[in-house]
């Protein structure tokens, strides 16, 4: 009970610092939106995705919408995780490790404020769903904040489990742009794997994420056209490898934890 | 309730990073109702031991007991019955000190109305009840530490444990947490603390010195210092070396070479100092002689002064 108590005072923690720092929620909504307004605008008029689009007339705006709801999960879970490397060495997170609380319930109250924070700022975008003609019917939202949650959980499991085992913010960036954030661009996010060569559409196939990306656009799809999305991996299986990378990317954090000293 | 007898228990601990010996073979026990300072230099192992009482970093070697509870294998119970103060604050600056609190209380299993009397008894005594709404980013460096010391006290702990309570703080503010401190002990607690400060040494009733990771000594302030026999002189002069070498020719005494200074340990100091001043007028620019201090028991079991090897 008192391990619950500690994880949720934790979570609390995050929200109300995030909250309190005005650069980091400016920062954590615009540059999804400006990579979504440039990205996609620029790329609208020679880009036709070739399949697993939202929408039947595969509009690139449209086909982005669902992978920038994913890139500020990303980006959300990898700044409320950031913190962890430094605070532990010279901050809060010192009197934390001292505290008679196990380890799993510090790294579940970091993933679970980290991911709350994620959820809400992915919920913003979700919500421009209509400006750029996605149908979105309501089981369709509640399944994407569903689809959202876990994908957020996963991300900031990824991220606590570098920043657990990382001594330096700055091997945290390297680390994260070499692994996090390809596996955001390799997801489907950005491009479908049906158009792409081989050798991508195989790392495509293996990348965990890919199959949060297809969970979070079939989601968006329910109640809607029953023909789009065609060439997605199904829900069904997609929601089921989405679980299990995100039960192993939080286990993986809690080990970590465990082990690192303070 | 009766007392326990030893608070801290400190079994041969040794603690190694790669091939350096961070922490060699560390012995000694803690009691209730006092104050115990463990004083070094820098890198002297201060800190590494520090952080093993705190559970926070295993021994490769031997083992700690807090109130009977191994911090290798039994963490938990002995974090329960430990209040921590880091040497960098660790109060997250974008909460309010009655949040930080709110959310150190928590963690002891603190809650409702139990954590709140606590939080704000706290604070009140540490003299924050004003600042209790302030973001800690507002605070001084002083009133940080205090909000860090109100932090650590209100799960009402047995063991105090600090690494440089007062290094940053100015001397008025360092003057007051350590009276802060004293009266903790004197109420029963146990406080434990790393420092460099040979002042706060001398109020503690025992001081542990660590050298090149291992305990020197452990003694109350009064034996250390009786461990040199009479009073201590120390001599300056252009050429130090060659002074030295015709001290000992004149006097039969050895004179060590210390930060620059010639130092003698003998009976009757004022008078050696007088014969040396007549001895060589010519050579010498400088003499005092007084009473040792720690930091002559420092520099006789280690070589160097304390100031100059935490520099």
């Amino acid at each position: 009970m008192s391990a619950l108590a500690a994880s949720a005072t934790l979570a609390r923690r995050e929200v109300v610092r995030f909250a309190r720092q005005r650069s980091r929620v400016v920062g954590a909504l615009g540059q999804p939106l400006l990579f979504w307004l440039l990205l996609g605008g620029g790329l609208k008029a020679s880009f036709r995705p070739a399949g697993g689009a939202p929408g039947p007339d595969g509009d690139y705006m449209r086909y982005f919408h669902p992978g920038i709801i994913a890139l500020t999960l990303l980006f959300t879970a990898i700044f409320s995780t950031i913190s962890v490397v430094e605070d532990r060495k010279g901050g809060f997170l010192q009197g934390v490790l001292a505290a008679p609380v196990p380890r799993w319930s510090i790294v579940a109250g970091q993933a679970a404020g980290g991911s709350l924070l994620a959820v809400l700022q992915g919920a913003f975008l979700l919500m421009l769903a209509p400006a750029v003609g996605v149908p979105l019917t309501a089981a369709g939202a509640a399944a994407a904040l569903g689809v959202m949650a876990v994908i957020a959980l996963t991300f900031t499991g990824m991220g606590l489990m570098l920043a657990w085992r990382l001594d330096s913010t700055q091997g945290f960036h390297a680390i994260m742009n070499l692994a996090l954030l390809p596996m955001w661009l390799l997801s489907g996010a950005f491009f479908p794997a049906a158009g792409a060569p081989s050798w991508l559409a195989w790392i495509m196939a293996v990348n965990p994420m890919t199959y949060g990306m297809a969970a979070l656009r079939r989601a968006m799809l329910l109640g809607g056209d029953p023909s789009a999305g065609e060439a997605l991996p199904a829900l069904g299986p997609s929601l089921g490898i989405l679980a299990l990378s995100c039960a192993a990317a939080l286990a993986g954090a809690s080990l970590l934890a465990r082990r690192a000293s303070a | 309730m009766t007392r326990p007898a030893v608070s801290v228990d400190v079994e041969r601990l040794g603690r190694r990073f790669g091939d350096r010996h961070a922490l060699r073979d560390v012995s000694f026990a803690v009691v209730p109702g006092e104050m115990t300072a463990l004083l070094g230099p820098n890198g002297g192992g201060k800190t590494t031991l520090f952080r093993i009482l705190a559970t926070l970093l295993r021994p490769t070697s031997g083992d700690a007991r807090v109130f009977g509870h191994s911090v290798v294998t039994s963490a938990g119970p002995a974090r329960r019955r430990m209040g921590v103060v880091f040497q960098r604050p660790s109060l997250d600056l974008k909460l309010t000190v009655a949040e930080n609190l709110a959310h150190h209380g928590r963690l002891y299993g603190l809650s409702g109305r139990c954590l709140r009397e606590r939080a704000a008894a706290s604070l009140d005594k540490l003299g924050l009840a004003g600042r209790a709404g302030d973001r800690a980013e507002r605070l001084s460096g002083g009133l940080q530490r205090r909000a860090e010391l109100a932090k650590a006290l209100m799960h009402e702990p047995d063991l105090l444990l600090l690494d440089e309570p007062s290094t940053g703080l100015d001397p008025n503010v360092r003057r007051e947490v350590l009276d802060h401190l004293e009266g903790i002990a004197r109420a029963g607690g146990t406080v434990l603390m790393t420092t460099h400060f040979m002042d706060e040494a001398e109020r503690c009733g025992k001081v542990g010195i660590l050298h090149e990771g291992m305990l020197a000594a452990f003694d109350t302030p009064d034996r250390l210092k009786g461990r040199i026999h009479g009073d201590v002189v120390r001599v300056h002069g252009r050429d130090p070396a060659a002074l030295g070498a015709r001290i000992r020719e004149r006097f039969r005494l050895t004179p060590s070479l210390v930060d620059g200074w010639l130092r003698l340990e003998t009976q009757s100091g004022h008078l050696l100092a007088a014969q040396v001043v007549e001895a060589f007028p010519e050579e010498i620019s400088s003499v005092t002689w007084g009473r040792p201090t720690l930091d002559d028991v420092f520099v006789g079991l280690t070589g160097r002064r304390l100031g100059e090897a935490a520099a």
